[in-house]
C-alpha cells in the first residue's frame, strides 16, 4: 500500500521515488526499527536453537545446580543443573512456533470473519456480531484453562484456541475496515458489471483491508506469546520438560528462585523483551500502514 | 435515563443467552476416555459412583439441547448450577463464597491503576515533549510488555531477598479483619492494576492532547480561568469520557490477570476455585466458575455503559 493508484489524467511519472517501507521505518521510526530488529533476533535464535545452544534444554547435572552467571553458564543454572541459556533459547523456539502460527490462523480467522460480515451486512452480520459480542466477555485465558482442562495440555490445542479466540477477537478490526471500503466507488463499480462476490471481495476488498490485517498480525504474535507463557505459568501449558519462558517462571522452581534470583529474571526478560519489540513495531506499522488507526490502542 | 437503562438491561439477553451456550459447547467438548480419567484419578468409584452414574451426574446421557434447556433452567430458575464432584457441595455456595474475594482484588486493581494512569496521563499531556512526558511515556510503554505474573514473581522473590520482607498469603477474610484484609491485598492489586495504568495511561494522554486542541478549552484560557479549572473541569471531564470505555473493555482482561494473580498470591477467589476444579477435573464446578466469569464481565460493562450515560448526556438519547 506504499504506492496509491494515480489519479486518472495523471502523468504516471513521480519527480522522487517513494520511499519504501524499510527505509521509511528506519529513519521515521527508530523505536519500530529496533523492535523489528530484536523481533528478527529472538527469531534467529528460536530457528537456530539447536545450533547455538550450549546445551541441551533438559541435560541434568546435579554437580552443577544453581549456579550464578559465569562465562561457561552465561545465565546461571536451575535446581537442576539445567543451563538457563540453552533453556532460554529453547524457549524461545517454542514461542517463536506458538507465536507465529497461532498468530497466522487468528488472523486468517478474522479475516474471514470480518469480510464477510462486513461485506455482507444485515442479517448475517447482525447474526455473527452478538456471537463476537457474547464471545469477547470471556477473557482469553479463562476460556484456555477451560479448553485445556476439557482437550488435555499440548501444543496443538493451544494453538488452535488461541487462533480461534484471538481471531474471533480481531474480527472486529477487520469488520470496520471492510465497511468503510465497501462504500467506495470501486467497489460499487464491480457490483454493476456483476462481479461475482467471491471476486470483488478477493480482488477489490481484500487488497485495501491488508494494512489493518498486517498491524493485527504482528500484534497477535505478542498476545499469543504472553497467553501461552501464562498457561504455562499455571502448569497448563506445553508439559514439560519442554522448556517455555512461562513454565520456567513457574511455582516449582520458585523456591529455588530466593537462592537463584536469576532464575526468576532470564525468561521473565526474554518475555518482556519480545512483547515489547511487537507492541513498538506494531505501533510502528499502524502509524506507517494505516493513519487512520493511529493513536488508536 | 430509566428507558437507557431498561435499554442496556434488554440488550444484555442475547448475550447472555449466546455466552451460557459457549460455556455449555465448550465444556460438552469432554471426549469419553476423560470420563474414565476422572474416574480413576479422582477415585471416584471409592465413593460408590460408577461410571454410569457419573455420566448421569454430567448429564451426558441426554440429547446435546435437552442437556442445555435442563441446564440453564435449572440456573435460571433455581439458580442451581449443580454440584462438586469432588466435595459435594453446591456450585453456588462456592462461588458466593469466591466471587466477592476476586471482586476486591479487581476492584483495588482498579483504583492503583487508575490513581497511577490518571495524574501521570494528564501531566504526560498538558507538558506535551518535555523530558517529563518522555519519561511518562516510556514507562507506560515498558509497563505494558512486563507480564503481571513475572511482576508477582518478582514481587514475592526480591524484597524477600533484599530485605526479608515477602507479602502475606495467608488469607484474611475481609468481614474479620478488614485492616490485615486489604494489607494482603494490596499488593497483589498493584500487581494487577500495573498493566492496566499503562494503557489507560496512554488513552488518557491521547484524550487530553485532542480536548486540548478544542475551541472551548481556548476560550476557558481567554476568560482568564487558572489552570486548574481548566486541565480539571474543562478537559479532563470530556478526556474522560473515552477513557472510562478503555476501562470497561480491559475488564474481562483484569478477570484473566486475576487468575494467575490469586494463584501467585494463594488468594482464594474466583480465579482459585477454576484452577483447584480444572486439577481435580471437577466439571461442574469448571462450568460455574466460566459462566460467573462471564455475568461478572457482563455486569460491569453494564454499570460502565450507565456510568458513561451519566456523564455525556448524548448517549443516553440514542
Amino acid at each position: 500500500m506504499a504506492v496509491a493508484d494515480p489519479p486518472i489524467g495523471a502523468v504516471a511519472a513521480p519527480a522522487r521515488r517513494p520511499r519504501g517501507f524499510w527505509s521509511r521505518l528506519f529513519r521515521d521510526k527508530p523505536l519500530g526499527a529496533f523492535g523489528a530488529v530484536v523481533l528478527l533476533f529472538f527469531l534467529a535464535c528460536g530457528v537456530l536453537a539447536d545450533v547455538i545452544a550450549p546445551y541441551g534444554f533438559n541435560d541434568i547435572s546435579p554437580l552443577d545446580r544453581i549456579q550464578p552467571p559465569s562465562l561457561e553458564h552465561w545465565f546461571g543454572t536451575d535446581n537442576l543443573g539445567r543451563d538457563v541459556l540453552s533453556r532460554c533459547l529453547y524457549g524461545a523456539q517454542l514461542s517463536v512456533i506458538i507465536g507465529l502460527s497461532a498468530a497466522f490462523l487468528a488472523t486468517l480467522i478474522s479475516t474471514l470473519i470480518g469480510i464477510v460480515s462486513g461485506y455482507f451486512g444485515g442479517r448475517i452480520d447482525l447474526l455473527v456480531q452478538r456471537f463476537v459480542d457474547a464471545w469477547m466477555i470471556f477473557p482469553e485465558l479463562v476460556v484456555l484453562i477451560v479448553v485445556v482442562s476439557v482437550l488435555g495440555p499440548g501444543m496443538p490445542q493451544i494453538i488452535g484456541i488461541l487462533g480461534l479466540g484471538l481471531g474471533i477477537a480481531g474480527s472486529r478490526i477487520v469488520r470496520s475496515a471492510v465497511i468503510s471500503v465497501r462504500e467506495h466507488m470501486y467497489v460499487h463499480a464491480a457490483q454493476s458489471i456483476g462481479a461475482p462476490s467471491p471476486r470483488i471481495l478477493w480482488r477489490h476488498v481484500f487488497p485495501n483491508v491488508l494494512p489493518p490485517i498486517i498491524v493485527l498480525l504482528t500484534t497477535r504474535v505478542g498476545t499469543a506469546i504472553l497467553a501461552e507463557s501464562g498457561l504455562s505459568f499455571l502448569g497448563l501449558g506445553v508439559p514439560p520438560p519442554a522448556p517455555t519462558w512461562g513454565s520456567m517462571l513457574t511455582g516449582s522452581g520458585r523456591t529455588y528462585m530466593f537462592d537463584g534470583p536469576w532464575l526468576a529474571l532470564a525468561p521473565g526478560l526474554c518475555l518482556t523483551v519480545v512483547v515489547y519489540s511487537t507492541n513498538v513495531f506494531g505501533d510502528a506499522l499502524r502509524d506507517l500502514l494505516d493513519p487512520r488507526m493511529r493513536g488508536s490502542r | 435515563m430509566r428507558t437507557y437503562i431498561l435499554r442496556r438491561l434488554l440488550a444484555l439477553v442475547p448475550t447472555l443467552f449466546i455466552a451460557s451456550v459457549i460455556v455449555f459447547v465448550t465444556v460438552r467438548l469432554i471426549p469419553g476416555d476423560v470420563i474414565d480419567l476422572m474416574l480413576s484419578q479422582n477415585d471416584l468409584t471409592a465413593s460408590s459412583r460408577t461410571r454410569e452414574q457419573l455420566i448421569a451426574a454430567l448429564g451426558l446421557d441426554k440429547p446435546m439441547w435437552e442437556q442445555y434447556l435442563h441446564w440453564i433452567s435449572r440456573i435460571v430458575f433455581h439458580g442451581d448450577m449443580g454440584t462438586s464432584l469432588w466435595r459435594g457441595t453446591p456450585v453456588t455456595q462456592q462461588l458466593l463464597e469466591r466471587v466477592p474475594v476476586t471482586f476486591e482484588l479487581g476492584a483495588i486493581a482498579l483504583l492503583v491503576g487508575l490513581a497511577i494512569a490518571l495524574p501521570i496521563g494528564v501531566y504526560s499531556a498538558i507538558r506535551q515533549d518535555t523530558t517529563g512526558d518522555y519519561v511518562a511515556r516510556s514507562f507506560s510503554i515498558v509497563l505494558l510488555a512486563i507480564p503481571s505474573f513475572w511482576l508477582g514473581t518478582m514481587v514475592m522473590v526480591f524484597p524477600s531477598i533484599w530485605w526479608g520482607w515477602s507479602p502475606s498469603v495467608e488469607y484474611v477474610p475481609f468481614t474479620e479483619s478488614p485492616a490485615k484484609n486489604l494489607h494482603q491485598l494490596i499488593v497483589p492489586g498493584v500487581v494487577l492494576g500495573a498493566a492496566l495504568s499503562a494503557i489507560t495511561m496512554r488513552m488518557t494522554r491521547t484524550m487530553m492532547l485532542e480536548v486540548l486542541r478544542q475551541d472551548y478549552i481556548r476560550t476557558a484560557w481567554a476568560k482568564g480561568l487558572n489552570e486548574r479549572l481548566v486541565i480539571v473541569r474543562h478537559a479532563l471531564r470530556n478526556a474522560l469520557i473515552p477513557v472510562i470505555t478503555l476501562v470497561g473493555l480491559q475488564v474481562p482482561l483484569l478477570i484473566g490477570g486475576a487468575v494467575i494473580i490469586e494463584q501467585i498470591f494463594v488468594i482464594p477467589g474466583m480465579g482459585l476455585l477454576m484452577l483447584e476444579a480444572v486439577q481435580q477435573r471437577d466439571y461442574p464446578v469448571v462450568t460455574g466458575v466460566f459462566l460467573m466469569v462471564g455475568v461478572v464481565v457482563l455486569m460491569v460493562n453494564l454499570v460502565v455503559d450507565l456510568t458513561y450515560g451519566l456523564l455525556d448526556p448524548k448517549v443516553r438519547m440514542r
